[in-house]
């Protein structure tokens, strides 16, 4: 749907690496020139009215951020670089300061290197333990395996809200419910679950949340950092110097500013975020639901034609996001993808980040096609035409 | 070289590389060569004797540019010395680059000459000389202080 929104899809191209990126829609493009083009000011100056205008526009973009995930308080909307920044910021700046040796993190093996690496580092230098959840059958994690991992020891639970390998959704909700009758933190990943689905972190009652802009039809390089005020306030900056500070004279006399702005030193990525306000509103006058229920349906689509192949494995039969992750029996990813390239269609191939996964499935790199609301059923068509024939792939996958 | 044997060359050394397999064998130098902006992961081993390559060996995950390129490198550069690797390496490098090179030296390799046509694939092609170059610089550096 929406597909004349796209000044990218005018090209005769099938992109199938939403997972990866998205594209933008025109809307998102004008409101970022607007901003080069009649109000290119700094922000947080408001001495004449373009820089006003400025601070309006990006403090408006932060209230669409606020009503888009229902958080309670502006202050606990962080704009950042991306989820890696989000989940750094939250690893370093707020559980390293508490995490005692033997203390430990859970996580899983189909984590993104974002919700991994971060945590790995807490274990290198403050000796808390990255433990893993166990994964059922299906690659999922249920609430029964969290359970089982949690030890006296275990302080926060970080797991994505839907994976980008298997694409499964996790139960925050009810993993959020029993950690917190337990004391232990949650934060959630949200870098290919918030682009798809209504995130309400109320609702989820999650502590902490990450996820990028880019990957919901708004620019590169902006990002959410969400926390509940209480334990934002207990994060400290992991950049400090201009915007951030109230007043300093010496090392020991440094006043730091309120939420959020404390959190981002420097000039913000300005039109970054005002691109990202834009893109939500556009999500928004589609509706998140219709977004899901439409990949939901043009993932069965899929699925119903590539179980027919033979020489087709796929890695997840069973998915909640609209992601495939497969191989062509025998042939290379990559080979597979070079081979799609030549007819411009986009998927990618490899280990999709999630490095530690190929213990848990067996599959080291794989295909993945990854699919938002502007992808149709004709996508899919010329996607599985172009597969169904493994002697044409080994011809022209040179 | 036309298209059809060009083909025929890469897929028979991707289907069936040579020397692949791993060593644990002292004499022989390792190395770990991959592309960034894909998947492929290649070892390669070397056993340098008295200025002469003796042997190489690989393993790992790549694509059947990558591959390929490395079974037919391997092919060309056993017992060839320290030196001349590196001229035949100068000369695959000068191909994928457009460049004036000596087709005579390359042999089998000459079938990556388009290879310049796809810039995404050109590194897969360049991939093991990356790796096999790292080790050839260090054994000159070595010899140069004894």
């Amino acid at each position: 749907m929406n597909l004349e929104d796209f000044p990218m899809l005018k090209q005769e191209l099938i992109y199938l690496d939403n997972g990866a990126t998205t594209f933008k829609p025109k809307c998102v493009i004008d409101k970022m020139n607007e901003y080069y083009e009649t109000y290119s000011a700094n922000a947080h100056r408001g001495d004449y009215d373009i820089s006003y205008k400025v601070d309006q526009e990006y403090e408006n973009a932060r209230e669409t951020v606020r009503k888009f995930i229902n958080a309670k308080d502006k202050e606990s909307i962080v704009f950042t670089s991306g989820t890696t920044e989000s989940l750094n910021m939250i690893a370093t700046g707020f559980f390293k300061k508490f995490l005692e040796p033997n203390d430990e993190i859970l996580i899983t093996k189909s984590e993104h290197a974002s919700n991994v690496l971060p945590w790995f580092r807490l274990q290198n230098e403050c000796g808390a333990l990255v433990k893993y959840i166990p994964l059922d059958e299906n690659h999922y994690v249920t609430l029964e395996n969290v359970k089982k991992s949690i030890t006296p020891k275990t302080k926060v639970i970080a797991l994505a809200g839907i994976t980008n390998v298997i694409g499964d959704e996790r139960p925050m909700k009810e993993i959020t419910a029993y950690a917190h009758a337990h004391n232990i933190f949650v934060v959630m990943d949200g870098a290919q679950s918030v682009p798809h689905r209504k995130t309400d972190v109320q609702d989820l009652d999650i502590d902490f949340l990450a996820f990028s802009g880019h990957k919901m039809c708004g620019p590169t390089g902006i990002g959410v950092l969400y926390g509940k005020t209480e334990l934002l306030e207990e994060l400290d900056p992991v950049n400090v110097g201009g915007g951030m500070n109230e007043s300093f004279d010496n090392p020991e006399k440094i006043y730091y500013k309120e939420l959020p702005t404390r959190l981002e030193a420097g000039t913000p990525n300005i039109v970054g975020a005002i691109g990202l306000g834009e893109a939500i509103r556009y999500l928004e006058k589609i509706g998140m639901d219709k977004i899901e229920e439409h990949e939901k349906k043009l993932r069965k689509y899929a699925i119903d034609q590539m179980i027919g192949i033979p020489h087709l494995d796929l890695i997840n039969l069973e998915a909640d996001g609209g992601i495939l992750s497969f191989n062509v029996d025998g042939i290379f990813p990559q080979d597979v993808a070079y081979y799609l390239n030549k007819y411009k269609v986009c998927v990618r191939a490899g280990n999709h980040c999630a490095k530690i996964l190929k213990s848990e499935v067996g599959v080291k790199n794989s295909l993945r096609v990854s699919l938002y609301f502007y992808n149709t059923e004709s996508d899919i068509d010329a996607l599985v035409e172009l597969l169904k024939d493994k002697e044409k792939i080994l011809k022209e996958m040179l | 070289m036309d298209e059809e044997l060009r083909r025929e060359i890469i897929m028979e050394h991707y289907m069936q590389p040579e020397h692949r397999h791993r060593t644990d064998d002292k004499d022989y130098e390792k190395v770990n060569t991959n592309n960034e902006s894909c998947i492929d992961n290649l070892d390669i081993y070397v056993k340098i004797k008295d200025g002469i390559i003796e042997d190489i060996c690989f393993e790992g995950e790549a694509c059947a540019i990558s591959t390929s390129s490395t079974s037919i490198m391997i092919h060309n550069l056993i017992g060839k010395s320290v030196h001349d690797a590196k001229e035949y390496i100068a000369n695959f490098d000068h191909m994928l680059n457009e460049k004036e090179y000596d087709e005579e030296i390359l042999k089998e390799a000459n079938a990556y000459n388009e290879i310049y046509k796809q810039g995404n694939r050109k590194h897969c092609a360049f991939l093991p000389y990356e790796g096999i170059l790292k080790i050839l610089n260090k054994y000159e550096a070595s010899e140069s202080k004894n």
